[in-house]
C-alpha cells in the first residue's frame, strides 16, 4: 500500500506526459506571464545583437541524488538557450558545482551548436566545472560574471545559500539576473536579492517557456493537471480529518 | 554526432530497472538497482578526475592566452599542481595536507560564509528599494522577527512572547506550511522532469 500511491502518481504523470506531448493540437496551449522568463528570452535576442555572453549556471546537484532533476530542468534549458544563442560572437558559458553536470553542459552546448548548424563556434571550454564545494563553485561562477563579458546571468538548479554571492556579483557587473532553484532556503535569499525571482516549480517551467519543444509544454501541462489532484487530495483529506473519517 | 539511438535505448532500459527496483518488490530488479547504482557512483569519482582536467584546462588556456585575471588562474594552477603533489607525495592524511585544509581551504571557505552574512544582510536593505511591495514588506517583516526571536539581547535576554509564542507559530505553522507547498510543486517538476529524461523526450545526453 505505502508504495502503490506513488507509484500511481508515477504511472498518472507518465501518461499525461506522453498523451499530451504526442495528442496533435490546432493550437498551443497558453500559459500564464512569467515577467523573468520573458526577459530571458529577450535577453537572449539582445546578447546575440550586442556580442556579449549569457552565463549559465547550473548549480550544484549531481544527477546521482535526488536533487538531480533540477539539474536536468537546467540542461534542457541550457540547450535551449545554446541553440539561440549559439551564433553570438560570444557563445554561452555554462558553470556548474558537479563534475558530472559540467560534462554534460559541455555536450548540451555541443549538441546546441550543431543543432544551431554552427558547429565550428563550440568551444569545449564553454561547459566548466566551477569548484567541487559549495564556495569553491560559487567563487568560480562568480570570475566568469566578472571577467567574460556577461550581459546577463542565468542561475538554474540545484543551490544552496552561496547563490547570495552569485546574485551580488551579477548586481556588481549591472548583469540581466534571472534565478530559480529547488532549494527553498536559497530560494528565500533570491526573494531578496534577485529583481524577479522564479519561486517553486517556476524552474521546471523554464524550458517550455524559452523553446518550442512540444515535450516540455506538454510536462508543464501535467505538471497543472497534478497539481490540481494534489490539491484536490490535501482537500478531501483535511475534510474526513474533520469529520473523522480518517 | 547525431542522436544515438543506441544512448536512447541504455538509458531508457537503465531508468526502467531503477523505476521497477524501487517500486517493485522483486529481488532481481533490486539487485540489479544496486549493481547500477554502484556503477554511476564509481563514474562519478572518475567525473571528478575528469572535472578538476577540465578546470585546469581552462584556467591555463586564460594564462596562455593572457586574458583578464589571468594572474589569479596562475594562482588557481600553482596551488591546484602544489596541492596534488603534496597529496601524492605525504598521502590525503599527511601533515601537508592537513596544514593546507586547516590554514587556507577551511579560513577561505569561512571568510566567504562572513561575506555571505553580510551580503543577504545588504540584499534585505535594498529589497524595499527595488521592490516596495507588501510582499517584501511581508518578507522583511517576518525576517526581523524570527532574528530577533533566536538571539538573546543584552539586559532583557530573549523577548518573552516573540521567542516563545510569535516565533513558533511563524516558523513551524506559516513558513512550514509554505516551505511544504513550494517542495510539493518542486516535487511533482521534478517528477514529469524525470520521467521525460526517461522516455527520451529530453536527452541530456547529447546528440542533434
Amino acid at each position: 500500500m505505502t508504495q502503490a500511491l506513488p507509484l500511481g502518481l508515477v504511472i498518472l504523470a507518465a501518461v499525461l506526459l506522453l498523451a499530451l506531448t504526442f495528442i496533435k493540437r490546432k493550437s498551443p496551449p497558453a500559459f500564464r506571464e512569467i515577467a523573468a522568463l520573458a526577459r530571458l528570452k529577450k535577453a537572449a535576442g539582445l546578447a546575440v545583437e550586442d556580442g556579449t555572453r549569457l552565463h549559465v549556471s547550473l548549480g550544484r546537484g549531481g544527477l546521482v541524488s535526488p536533487r538531480g532533476a533540477a539539474s536536468l530542468s537546467a540542461l534542457a534549458l541550457l540547450r535551449q538557450i545554446g541553440e539561440q544563442t549559439s551564433i553570438s560572437d560570444r557563445p554561452p558559458v555554462a558553470t556548474s558545482g558537479d563534475p558530472v553536470l559540467a560534462a554534460l553542459s559541455q555536450d548540451t552546448l555541443q549538441a546546441a551548436c550543431q543543432s544551431a548548424g554552427v558547429d565550428e563556434l563550440f568551444q569545449p571550454t564553454s561547459g566548466r566545472l566551477g569548484g567541487l564545494t559549495p564556495f569553491s563553485y560559487a567563487a568560480g561562477a562568480m570570475t566568469v560574471a566578472r571577467q567574460e563579458q556577461v550581459s546577463t546571468d542565468v542561475l538554474m538548479g540545484d543551490f544552496g545559500a552561496e547563490v547570495g554571492l552569485l546574485t551580488e556579483a551579477s548586481e556588481r557587473e549591472n548583469s540581466t539576473l534571472i534565478a530559480a532553484t529547488s532549494e527553498p532556503s536559497a530560494q528565500a535569499i533570491l526573494f531578496a536579492s534577485a529583481a524577479e525571482p522564479l519561486v517553486g516549480e517556476e524552474l521546471f517551467a523554464a524550458p517550455a517557456y524559452i523553446g518550442n519543444d512540444p515535450a516540455q509544454r506538454a510536462s508543464l501541462q501535467a505538471q497543472d493537471i497534478l497539481r490540481w489532484l494534489v490539491i484536490l487530495a490535501l482537500l478531501a483529506a483535511a475534510g474526513m480529518k474533520m469529520v473523522g473519517l480518517i | 554526432m547525431k542522436r544515438s539511438p543506441v544512448a536512447a535505448a541504455i538509458a531508457i532500459s537503465v531508468g526502467l530497472i531503477i523505476l521497477l527496483g524501487t517500486f517493485v518488490p522483486i529481488p532481481l530488479f533490486a539487485a540489479v538497482r544496486l549493481e547500477l547504482v554502484q556503477w554511476a557512483a564509481i563514474l562519478a569519482g572518475v567525473a571528478v578526475l575528469v572535472g578538476i582536467g577540465n578546470l585546469f584546462s581552462v584556467h591555463y588556456q586564460k594564462v596562455r592566452r593572457r586574458e583578464k585575471g589571468w594572474f589569479y588562474s596562475l594562482t588557481l594552477l600553482f596551488a591546484m599542481l602544489a596541492t596534488l603533489l603534496a597529496g601524492v607525495i605525504f598521502g590525503p592524511t599527511g601533515a601537508w595536507m592537513q596544514a593546507a585544509l586547516e590554514t587556507i581551504i577551511f579560513p577561505v571557505e569561512a571568510s566567504l560564509m562572513a561575506l555571505l552574512s553580510v551580503t543577504l544582510l545588504y540584499a534585505g536593505i535594498r529589497l524595499l528599494r527595488r521592490r516596495a511591495d507588501w510582499m517584501s514588506a511581508l518578507f522583511l517583516g517576518t525576517v526581523a522577527l524570527a532574528l530577533l526571536a533566536s538571539v538573546s539581547l543584552p539586559v532583557i535576554g530573549e523577548i518573552p512572547v516573540l521567542s516563545d509564542w510569535i516565533s513558533p507559530w511563524l516558523t513551524y505553522g506559516l513558513a512550514a506550511g509554505g516551505a511544504r507547498g513550494l517542495v510539493l510543486g518542486v516535487a511533482l517538476g521534478a517528477l514529469t522532469t524525470g520521467l521525460r529524461a526517461l522516455f527520451a523526450l529530453d536527452r541530456p545526453y547529447g546528440g542533434k
